[in-house]
């Protein structure tokens, strides 16, 4: 592995990291505020202010944010199978956190999920096409 | 409702998603992660219309996931939209010319099976 590749892959890695931590994170306190239902159009709206969801929120934009910056250099393909354990984290959480039961079926799906993501990033680069050039006013030098 | 709703997000998350890939694609690869040059990033980004197109999308995407988890449980909610990752490997494949290789395909499918298996 050339230094180039390998600083690409930490840099993914790393950023990969943030992006299901945010998502399980953030979804987790939307979750946690939201009401029983959502009767009118403005109740959408008013939902926002409540503290968890609020939170919530600004996690999800950190998630919006955090998964641009890894999509401004890695491919969809190898994020998407990649940023997936987060569905793992999230079972887990609810195993040793909340003493939730976790079925065999579960656990099971734990499993395939793992094995899929341990294909993609361990098998395959993050980047396959070429990079963009940096244009002049577009460029992040 | 439930399968308009179902709709709704399945169509706005792959339009969402694959415009973002396609317009931080040409913005070309971040280096620079201090807040000033993340600040001007962000300016340069106000003004990628794939950008500011697939927040748009996404938001539409999430007001309607706000919806469906009124009317639907998590554990039907959440395999049901996994379908977008079908949808969103096969248009990297073809829209964003991705070398797709057979470890991804096989990844791919892994985790769509393993997201079902979790969350029914």
């Amino acid at each position: 592995m050339t230094s180039e590749s390998a600083r690409l892959r930490w840099k993914t890695w790393g950023c990969s990291a943030l992006v299901v931590i945010s998502n399980v994170t953030g979804n987790f306190f939307l979750k946690r505020g939201m009401p029983a239902e959502l009767a009118t159009p403005a109740a959408y709206i008013t939902v926002l202010f409540r503290p968890m969801v609020t939170l919530g929120v600004l996690l999800l934009i950190l998630w919006l944010a955090s998964r641009m910056a890894l999509l401004s250099w890695a491919d969809l393909s190898y994020i998407l199978p990649v940023t997936s354990v987060g569905y793992v984290l999230v079972a887990l959480a609810g195993r040793f956190l909340l003493n939730e039961q976790i079925s065999d079926k579960r656990w099971l799906g734990i499993g395939l999920i793992m094995a899929g993501v341990a294909l993609v990033s361990g098998g395959t680069a993050p980047q396959t096409t070429q990079p963009a050039k940096p244009r002049a006013a577009g460029a992040a030098k | 409702m439930k399968w308009v709703l179902i709709g709704i997000i399945v169509a706005s998350t792959t339009v969402g998603e694959v415009l973002q890939a396609l317009g931080m694609r040409r913005n070309g690869e971040i280096r620079d992660f201090r807040p000033g040059a993340l600040g001007r990033l962000l300016a340069v980004l106000s003004r990628n219309w794939y950008v500011v197109a697939s927040v748009v999308a996404m938001a539409v995407s999430f007001f309607a996931y706000l919806g469906l988890l009124t009317v639907a449980e998590l554990s039907f909610a959440v395999p049901v939209t996994a379908i977008t990752y079908v949808l969103e490997t096969v248009l990297a494949k073809y829209v964003l010319q991705e070398r797709v290789s057979w470890l991804r395909w096989a990844g791919a499918s892994l985790v769509i099976c393993g997201v079902a298996l979790v969350s029914l």
